[in-house]
């Protein structure tokens, strides 16, 4: 293709933009409201699940040692706790700081009356884990170390954690593909309705002896062009408001505070940027590619 | 130049639009293809140009056979015949200008060769000085002056003119005439749909007359027949 071709069909992409502005307008209105309800559904999901993630992190399982057990050995124990793959940290507790820590919580004064410690045998790991799913896995494997006394769990919590994770994955993904679909669905038709306006044009064009990729060039540019700034369009107004209502949900629910964490906007934006460009692009480039080729047959 | 072999074209429903069709026509001929509506002129003009292939029979135009054309061959194979429909078929929202200069894009003629050959085509056809206007501020004559430039400004050897005045009055109807015939004189094979009996009458070319999808008569200096 000659440099001035290439300039030409981009220069006819671009002035198509604006000689149909009815039709780009309402394209880019379709792509901007799709793609800003996958923006913001997006963020919902991942707010929610790092809430999830949060909340699993905070889940431990208390692992207790056989009476007169040395510290080298638990802390060797400790180390192979924590050589496995879900383990995300484990903090050892000494007999001492278990008793510290429960006086402190239950006893008080009252605490200075104890000469010795009653929780000497209490020396025990916290381990928190990646992903409680994975809870009984690593209970079991603790339990068949050598010199382990007791596993202590909340499985119920552990359970509840994992099957609202999974479930909000799973709708999640049903409403990503379904939100798709529509968008897909909107933007053709919008697409098949502008060019359907230039039907005439395309025959008159095949008629001269143009190519189909000349013909389909300037509508893919326009296409491409549209998805473009409807993926635009949509991020700046999330960056825009994303912190404002991150805010505003912190305020009006404070009580919630320690539960409610909340990805940045650039944690959020790392994957959404790409993601909603490549939706964009992606739809213009295709919708207008398939729907030229239904009138280029001529 | 042009030949067809025993041509027939039917559509799905109805009688055959051209039957066992035969007709050679030579480099730098002027042809009128005339008829009444249904005879199977418009079908001609769509089978020459590719847009339709023949139920039967063998069309070769400029050496090439028609039927036998792969679909990415078929613009290059257009680029070689100029066309001029009886509504203009102009882009409506590009000037004068730019509707010439779009034949010249199509085959990536460089920006400096189009400033060139544009204003001498609309020279040619007499809108040097229109060459801003849009379509919807031209005559009917105008507006088919303009598809003639369009049509002729990549020097094809054919041209192929499907009832170019239809919709002009008769003075317009003359001029763009007059056109037709300083172009094949200068060499290019024109082939002329029309209804126009008094000009086919008055000009003395070749005639080929159908009706029913049949060449009824193809006369070297004819006239009009009237089948009815």
């Amino acid at each position: 293709m000659r440099i001035s071709t290439f300039f030409y069909t981009l220069k006819q992409g671009i002035v198509n933009i604006f000689r149909n502005k009815w039709y780009s307008l309402a394209s880019l209105a379709t792509i901007t409201t799709c793609l800003l309800m996958f923006g913001v559904f997006y963020s919902v999901v991942m707010n929610f699940q790092y809430i999830l993630k949060s909340a699993q992190e905070g889940v431990a399982v208390k692992v207790f040692f056989e009476d007169g057990i040395s510290e080298d050995q638990i802390l060797k124990i400790g180390d192979t706790i924590l050589n496995r793959e879900e383990v995300l940290k484990a903090e050892y507790v000494s007999a001492t700081e278990a008793w510290e820590e429960f006086s402190e919580d239950y006893l008080g004064e009252y605490a200075d009356g104890y000469t010795d410690n009653p929780l000497k045998d209490c020396a025990n790991y916290k381990v928190y884990l990646k992903d409680v799913s994975k809870q009984q896995d690593l209970v079991a494997f603790v339990e068949s170390i050598e010199g382990v006394r007791e596993v202590v769990q909340s499985a119920l919590t552990a359970n509840m954690l994992s099957g609202v994770n999974k479930l909000v994955g799973y709708v999640s993904i049903g409403i990503i593909l379904i939100l798709l679909a529509v968008s897909t669905f909107l933007i053709s038709n919008t697409v098949t309705i502008g060019i359907s306006v230039r039907k005439e044009e395309i025959s008159i064009m095949k008629y001269i002896g143009a190519t189909d990729f000349f013909v389909r060039s300037p509508f893919v540019i326009e296409g491409i062009i549209i998805g473009a700034v409807g993926a635009a369009i949509p991020l700046g107004v999330m960056y825009v408001l994303y912190n404002k209502i991150i805010g505003f949900v912190i305020e009006k629910f404070n009580i919630l505070s320690q539960l409610l964490k909340f990805l940045t906007v650039e944690q959020i934006f790392t994957t959404l940027i790409p993601v909603s460009l490549i939706l964009g692009i992606g739809i213009g480039f295709i919708g207008s590619f398939i729907t030229v080729r239904k009138h280029i047959r001529v | 130049m042009i030949t067809l072999e025993n041509v027939s074209k039917s559509y799905s429903t109805g009688a055959p639009a051209l039957n066992n069709v035969s007709i050679q026509i030579d480099e730098g001929e002027f042809v009128f293809v005339v008829g009444d509506s249904g005879s199977g002129k418009s079908t001609f003009i769509r089978l020459l140009l590719r847009e339709l292939l023949p139920t039967s029979g063998r069309i070769v135009v400029n050496g090439n056979d028609v039927a036998r054309l792969k679909r990415r061959q078929i613009p290059k194979f257009r680029r070689n015949m100029g066309v001029v429909f009886q509504d203009f078929r102009l882009l409506k929202d590009r000037n004068v200008y730019e509707n010439v200069a779009f034949a010249q894009r199509v085959i990536q003629v460089s920006n400096k060769e189009i400033k060139k050959n544009v204003p001498s085509m609309l020279s040619i056809v007499g809108l040097a000085g229109k060459y801003k206007a849009k379509p919807r501020q031209l005559s009917g004559g105008e507006q088919q002056r303009v598809a003639l430039a369009r049509a002729l400004v990549n020097n094809p050897p054919i041209l192929l003119a499907d009832e170019p005045t239809g919709n002009l009055d008769p003075k317009n109807s003359w001029e763009i005439m007059k056109l037709l015939e300083e172009i094949n004189e200068k060499g290019t094979t024109v082939v002329v749909v029309t209804h126009n009996r008094e000009i086919v009458n008055a000009m003395k070319k070749r005639v080929v007359t159908m009706n029913k999808g049949v060449i009824v008569s193809d006369e070297k200096e004819g006239f009009y027949i009237d089948e009815n």
